[in-house]
C-alpha cells in the first residue's frame, strides 16, 4: 500500500518535497538569492528527470486518484515549463526580495495542477483548481512596487473566485442530478436533461475561464500586462497546458455522453476565440498584451484538436502543448530580459533589435515562427496535428475557418518580426550581456522549436500512451 | 553490398562539406574549403562506384533486385500513408548517383581552377555540396514526397548557384527565372503527388507502382472512373507529374529558363544544366514508369511528342545562337528532349522496353559528353574572356588539350561511332523506328541538325580565322582544369562499350542488345553531312554563313529570337496578365480591399470606444460578460438545440 502510494504519487511527493526544503531555507539563515536560484534550478531538472522513472497505472484512495503513463507524461512537460521558466526568468528572479516565497507559490500552483490532472472525483477536481489558482494570484502580485501588478493580481483572484463559485453550482448541481461525485459514476447516470446540462455549463466556464476562452476571457491581458513576466509565462503555459490536459480528460472520460453538446461548444467557442484573439493581438502596442491576446487565439486551436473525441485528438493536443510550451517560453524569455534591463515593453521598441541583439532576435523570430505555425518550426506540425484531428470530425469550413485564423495570426506575427529585423531605429535597444542561465533556458526553447517537430517518433510515443490510457 | 552507413554516407558528405563550408568557410577555411568539398567529394563518389559495382555483380536470379536500404518513417498519417525518408537502390538510381557524383567530382576538382581567387570561393562550394546532396537525395528517394522535398532543394541550391555572381543584374534575373519557372511546374507536381497518392493511398514509390499497376487492386479502375473535363483522375496524375519534371528538364514550353541560367558560373552550367538537375524530370518519369505505361499510355505519348518537338526546336535554334554556352543550353535540351521521346515511345517489360533503356543509356553518356562540353567551353570563356562566338577562332594551338577533348564531345553527341553519343543516340532510333515512325524522322532530323551545330561551334571556336589576342591577361588552365577534361574525354570516348542493357531495362531484367548495322548507315551518314555542311560554312572565315542566313530570311530570323517563345511569355505575363489581371486585381486591391480596410480603421476606431468600454479594467464588468456568456451557453443548449 505504501509502496503503491510513494509510486503512483512520486512527481507529487517529489514537488512537496521541493516546496518544504525551501520552506526550511527560508526559515533559516537564508541563501544568497544568486546561490539559491541556481539550487532551485538544479532541483527542478532533477524533478524533470525523475518525472521519467517509475510510471505506472494506478488509483489511490478508492478512485479520488489516478494515475497512467499518458498522465505522467503531462507532468513531466509541466515540470519541464517550470525549469525553463527558472531560466529563462533568472534575471528578474534575482531581483526578487523573496525568491523562496516566489517558488514555494509557484511550486504549489503547480502540485495542484498535478492533482489536477490526477483526480478521479469531483472533490479533489475542486481542491486541485483552487490549489492551482490562487497562489498564482499571489504570484501576480510579486512585483510589489508596481500598481499595476497589484491591481492584476486584484482582478485575477476576484474573477477567479466569481469562476469558483459558479464551477462549486455546477458541481452541486451535478451532484444532485447524479448523487455522486466520483468520475466514473458519473458517467454513468448522465443524461440530457436540463439540470444536467446547465450543470455541465457552468463546469465547462470555468475550464473556459482558465484557459481564456473567449467570452471568459476579460481578465487575462490585464493580469498578463501588469503580472511580472515569470508569473506571465507560468500562466501562460503552465496553467493553460494543464487546463487543457484536465479538460479534454473530462470531456473525453467524464462527460462523453453529452459529446453532442461539448462538441458544438468547443467548434462555436474555438472560432470565437481564434478571431477574437487575433483581432484584439493585432491592435496590441505592448509586447505582453500581444502575446497575452495571441495566446488566446492559440487556445482556439487546441480547442478544434479538442473536438475530435479521439485518440488522435488528445494526441495532437498533448504534442501542442508541448511545441507551445517551448515557443511561448522563448518568446516570453526574451520580452522578460528586454524588460527587465530596459524597462522597454512596446512593439515600437524592438525596431533594429537584430542590431544589437542579434541571438535575442533570432529566439525571438524562431519562437513567433512557431507560434504562427511556419513550416518546418515545430508550430507548424503542431498545428498541422491539431487540424488533421479536427478534420476527421469537423466539417471543411471549419478547417477553412481555422486556416484563415492562421493567416491573419501570420499578419501580426510577422509585424513584429518586421520590427525586429527591418525597421531602422535611431535608438534601438542596447546590446544586452545574457547570464548563462538566461541564455541556457533560450537555446533549449530554440532547440526545442526546431527539433520536436521533425522527431516523428514523439508524436508516436504520444500517440501509444494516449491509446493506451 | 555495402553497409547503410556507407550507402548514406553517399549523399551526407556532400551535405557536411555544404555545412562546415557554410559555417565556417569564410572566416576560417579560405580556399581551404575548395579542398575540402572536393575530399569529401571523392569520397562520395568512390562508394557511390563501388555501391554500384557491388550492386550489379552481387548474385540476382535474372532480376536486378529493388532494395530499400535505409526506410525512416518521417510522418505518420494514417496506417497506410506516411511520408518516409529512405535509400531506394535500384538499376536507374545506382547508375544516377555514379553519374551525379562522378560530374560532381569533376566540377568540384575544375572549379579550383576556374573560381581561383574568387572572394566568394567557400560559399561557391558550400552551395556545391548542398546541390549535390539534395541531388543525390532526390534520386536515392524511396517516397515521392521525399523526391519532391528534394525536387524543391535542388531548385533552392540551383537558385543559389545561378545567381552566385549576385552583383551582375543578369545573373539575378537568370536565377529569379529559373526558380519562378520551375516553381510553376513545380504546383503540377505537387498536385500530381497528391493525386496519385490518393488514388492508389501510398506515397511510397514501391507500392504505388504496384497498387496503380496491379488490375486486382482496383484502386486504378476506381480512379480511372472519376474523371475530370473528360480525363480521368489518375491520367491528370501523370499528366501533372509530366509536368513537373519538364519544367526541371526545360521541356518546350517550359524550357525559356534555361538558356538564361547560363549566367552561373560555367562549372555550375556543366553540373546543374547538363548532367543532373535537369535530367531530373526524365529520371522522374523513368522512376514512375510502370504507371505511365501500364495505367496511362495517352500521358506516355504526350511526353514522347512533347520530346520530340523539344529536340527538333532547341537543335533549329541552336545553329542560329553565338554565345557558346547558349548554343550548349539549347543543344542539352534538344538532348534531354531525345531522352524524353525515348520514354515515351517506350513500353514496359521485355524487347518492347528498349526505348526505356536507351533513355538511361543516353541519360549517362549525355552526361560525360555535355558536361565535357560545357568544362571545355569554360576554359576557352577563362582564356578569352567572352562568350561570343565573334571573339574566338584558331584557339586550337593556344588550347590543344581543350581542343582535343572538345572534338571528341563534339564527336560523340555527333553520333559518330564508335563513340559513346553513338549507341545511345543509335539505340533511341531503333526504339522509335519501332512504335512511331513520325517520331523517328524527326529524330533523324534532329540528329543531323546536332552535328551541324556543334561542328558550328567547334569550327567557329578553334579555326575559323587565326587567333587575335586581345591583349588582355590570359590564363592557360592548369592541371586541374585539364585533368578533368581528360578524364570526362576517356569517358566521352568509351562509354557507350558499356552493354548498358544489360544493367537497367524497363522491368529490371536484362536485356540482350543487338546491334544493327545496316540500320545505323542512315543516322550516321546525315551525321557526317552535318559535319561537312558546317566544316564547309566554319572552317574558314567567309561570309557563307551570312549568306545562308540570308537564304533563309524569315526563318533563320525566328530561329535567331528563339521562335518568339519569351516574347509570347512575355507578352502573356505583362499585356495579358499583368494589364487584365493584375490591373483588376490593383483595382480591387485599392477600391475593394483599401477600402474595406479604410472602412475597418474607421470602424476600429469607432467601435474602439465601445471595446473600451468592454476591455475597461473594470472587474466587476468582466464578472457580468462571464455571466452574460454563460447563460447564452446555457439557453443555447438546453433550448434552442435540444
Amino acid at each position: 500500500m505504501l509502496n503503491d502510494f510513494i509510486i503512483l504519487m512520486k512527481s507529487e511527493l517529489a514537488v512537496t518535497v521541493i516546496i518544504f526544503l525551501l520552506l526550511f531555507i527560508k526559515i533559516g539563515k537564508g541563501m544568497k538569492n544568486e546561490t539559491l536560484l541556481s539550487f532551485i534550478q538544479v532541483l527542478l531538472l532533477i524533478n524533470f528527470i525523475g518525472t521519467f522513472f517509475f510510471n505506472e497505472s494506478g488509483n489511490l484512495f478508492g478512485d479520488m486518484f489516478y494515475t497512467t503513463p499518458l498522465i505522467a507524461f503531462q507532468k513531466s512537460i509541466l515540470s519541464l515549463g517550470v525549469y525553463i521558466i527558472s531560466l529563462v526568468c533568472a534575471d528578474w528572479l534575482k531581483k526578487t526580495p523573496h525568491l523562496p516565497e516566489y517558488f514555494i507559490l509557484m511550486l504549489s500552483a503547480l502540485l495542484g495542477m498535478f492533482f489536477l490532472i490526477s483526480s478521479g472525483n469531483l472533490l479533489i477536481f475542486f481542491l486541485a483548481l483552487e490549489l492551482s489558482t490562487i497562489p498564482v494570484a499571489a504570484m501576480a502580485n510579486f512585483d510589489l512596487d508596481k500598481k499595476r501588478s497589484s491591481e492584476g493580481a486584484m482582478k485575477m483572484i476576484l474573477s477567479s473566485a466569481f469562476s469558483s463559485g459558479i464551477l462549486l453550482f455546477g458541481i452541486s448541481l451535478l451532484y444532485g442530478a447524479t448523487g455522486t461525485i466520483s468520475f466514473p459514476a458519473i458517467t454513468e447516470q448522465l443524461n440530457h436533461s436540463p439540470l444536467v446540462i446547465l450543470a455541465f455549463v457552468f463546469i465547462f466556464t470555468s475550464f473556459a475561464f482558465k484557459l481564456s476562452i473567449v467570452p471568459f476571457h476579460f481578465w487575462t491581458a490585464d493580469v498578463y500586462e501588469g503580472s511580472p513576466v515569470a508569473t506571465t509565462a507560468f500562466l501562460s503555459v503552465i496553467s493553460k497546458g494543464a487546463v487543457s490536459f484536465i479538460l479534454i480528460t473530462t470531456l473525453y472520460r467524464v462527460f462523453s455522453p453529452l459529446q453532442d453538446i461539448w462538441y458544438i461548444m468547443l467548434i462555436a467557442l474555438s472560432i470565437a476565440t481564434m478571431l477574437i484573439g487575433n483581432l484584439f493581438a493585432m491592435r496590441q502596442q505592448n509586447m505582453k498584451r500581444f502575446l497575452a491576446f495571441s495566446s488566446i487565439a492559440q487556445v482556439g486551436f487546441i480547442l478544434a484538436g479538442m473536438s475530435s473525441f479521439s485518440y488522435i485528438g488528445i494526441t495532437s493536443v498533448v504534442y501542442f502543448i508541448l511545441i507551445y510550451l517551448f515557443s511561448n517560453l522563448a518568446a516570453f524569455g526574451v520580452v522578460s530580459v528586454i524588460a527587465d534591463k530596459t524597462g522597454k515593453e512596446n512593439i515600437d521598441d524592438y525596431k533594429g533589435l537584430y542590431k544589437t541583439n542579434p541571438f535575442l532576435s533570432w529566439i525571438l523570430a524562431l519562437a513567433l515562427f512557431s507560434l504562427a505555425g511556419i513550416p518546418p518550426t515545430a508550430g507548424f506540425f503542431g498545428k498541422l496535428f491539431l487540424l488533421t484531428s479536427a478534420g476527421s470530425k469537423a466539417s471543411y469550413w471549419y478547417i477553412i475557418v481555422a486556416a484563415l485564423n492562421m493567416i491573419i495570426s501570420l499578419y501580426y506575427y510577422l509585424r513584429v518580426i518586421r520590427a525586429v529585423f527591418m525597421d531602422k531605429n535611431e535608438q534601438p535597444v542596447e546590446k544586452l550581456t545574457l547570464s548563462p542561465s538566461v541564455k541556457l533556458g533560450l537555446i533549449l526553447c530554440g532547440i526545442g522549436i526546431v527539433v520536436v517537430g521533425l522527431l516523428s517518433w514523439l508524436f508516436d510515443h504520444i500517440q501509444v500512451l494516449a491509446m493506451h490510457q | 553490398m555495402p553497409g547503410t552507413l556507407l550507402i548514406a554516407l553517399i549523399p551526407l558528405l556532400p551535405l557536411a562539406g555544404f555545412i562546415i563550408a557554410g559555417l565556417f568557410g569564410r572566416k576560417y577555411l579560405g580556399r581551404s574549403a575548395g579542398y575540402l568539398g572536393t575530399a569529401l567529394m571523392l569520397a562520395s563518389a568512390l562508394l557511390a562506384i563501388y555501391t554500384a559495382y557491388s550492386y550489379f555483380t552481387a548474385p540476382n536470379g535474372g532480376e536486378y533486385p529493388k532494395i530499400k536500404v535505409l526506410d525512416l518513417t518521417w510522418l505518420q498519417f494514417s496506417d497506410h500513408l506516411s511520408i518516409n525518408m529512405g535509400i531506394l537502390l535500384d538499376p536507374i538510381s545506382v547508375m544516377m548517383i555514379v553519374v551525379v557524383t562522378l560530374i560532381s567530382l569533376m566540377v568540384h576538382i575544375y572549379s579550383l581552377a576556374y573560381l581561383k581567387g574568387e572572394e566568394r570561393f567557400p560559399t561557391y562550394y558550400a552551395y556545391l555540396g548542398l546541390f549535390t546532396f539534395s541531388m543525390l537525395g532526390l534520386v536515392l528517394a524511396s517516397n515521392i514526397f521525399q523526391t519532391y522535398i528534394f525536387w524543391e532543394l535542388v531548385g533552392v541550391s540551383s537558385f543559389l548557384l545561378i545567381g552566385y555572381y549576385y552583383d551582375r543584374p543578369s545573373a539575378v534575373a537568370a536565377c529569379k527565372k529559373a526558380f519562378i519557372v520551375t516553381r510553376f511546374a513545380d504546383l503540377g507536381f505537387l498536385i500530381g503527388i497528391l493525386i496519385l497518392s490518393n488514388a492508389s493511398g501510398t506515397l511510397d514509390f514501391d507500392t504505388m507502382i504496384s497498387t496503380l499497376t496491379s488490375p486486382e487492386t482496383g484502386a486504378a479502375q476506381k480512379s480511372v472512373a472519376a474523371s475530370f473535363l473528360g480525363f480521368s483522375a489518375l491520367t491528370w496524375g501523370a499528366a501533372l507529374v509530366f509536368i513537373g519534371g519538364a519544367g526541371k528538364s526545360a521541356m518546350f514550353p517550359l524550357h525559356i529558363w534555361l538558356p538564361d541560367a547560363m549566367e552561373g558560373p560555367t562549372p555550375v552550367s556543366a553540373l546543374i544544366h547538363a548532367a543532373t538537375m535537369v535530367v531530373a524530370g526524365v529520371y522522374l518519369v523513368a522512376r514512375l514508369f510502370p504507371v505511365f505505361a501500364v495505367c496511362t499510355p495517352g500521358v506516355l505519348e504526350m511526353v514522347g511528342w512533347v520530346g520530340a518537338i523539344s529536340a527538333i526546336i532547341a537543335a533549329i535554334i541552336a545553329c542560329t545562337q553565338t554565345d557558346i554556352k547558349r548554343v550548349l543550353a539549347y543543344s542539352t535540351m534538344s538532348q534531354i528532349g531525345y531522352m524524353m521521346f525515348a520514354l515515351g515511345v517506350s513500353k514496359y517489360g521485355g524487347e518492347a522496353g528498349l526505348g526505356y533503356t536507351a533513355s538511361m543509356f543516353h541519360l549517362f553518356t549525355h552526361a560525360m559528353f555535355k558536361a565535357l562540353l560545357f568544362l571545355g567551353a569554360g576554359a576557352v570563356i577563362h582564356y578569352v574572356h567572352s562568350n561570343d562566338m565573334k571573339d574566338m577562332g584558331g584557339l586550337r594551338k593556344q588550347l590543344p588539350v581543350t581542343h582535343l577533348t572538345f572534338l571528341i564531345a563534339c564527336l560523340a553527341i555527333a553520333g559518330v561511332p564508335p563513340l559513346a553519343g553513338f549507341f545511345s543516340k543509335e539505340e533511341i532510333l531503333l526504339a522509335a523506328h519501332h512504335h512511331n515512325m513520325a517520331i523517328y524522322w524527326i529524330a533523324l532530323l534532329t540528329s543531323g541538325l546536332t552535328a551541324f551545330y556543334m561542328f558550328r561551334l567547334y569550327f567557329s571556336i578553334f579555326w575559323s580565322k587565326p587567333y587575335q589576342p586581345h591583349g588582355e591577361h590570359h590564363h592557360h588552365g592548369s592541371v586541374l582544369m585539364t585533368g578533368p577534361l581528360v578524364l570526362l574525354g576517356i569517358g566521352a570516348a568509351f562509354a557507350g562499350l558499356i552493354p548498358f542493357g544489360h544493367f537497367v531495362s524497363s522491368d529490371r531484367i536484362p536485356l540482350a542488345s543487338h546491334f544493327d548495322l545496316s540500320f545505323s548507315v542512315l543516322p550516321v551518314a546525315l551525321g557526317l553531312l552535318g559535319i561537312l555542311a558546317a566544316m564547309w560554312v566554319y572552317a574558314r572565315q567567309s561570309d557563307r554563313a551570312d549568306k545562308i542566313a540570308a537564304a533563309m530570311g524569315g526563318l533563320y530570323k525566328s530561329a535567331y529570337r528563339k521562335f518568339y517563345i519569351d516574347e509570347v511569355y512575355q507578352f502573356v505575363t505583362k499585356k495579358i496578365l499583368f494589364n487584365i489581371v493584375g490591373r483588376t486585381a490593383a483595382w480591387f486591391d485599392r477600391t475593394i480591399v483599401d477600402g474595406a480596410v479604410n472602412m475597418t480603421g474607421t470602424a476600429t476606431q469607432k467601435i474602439a470606444a465601445g471595446i473600451k468600454k468592454i476591455q475597461s479594467g473594470k472587474v466587476q464588468q468582466y464578472a457580468v460578460y462571464f455571466l452574460t456568456g454563460m447563460i447564452l451557453l446555457a439557453v443555447l443548449f438546453i433550448y434552442l438545440l435540444k
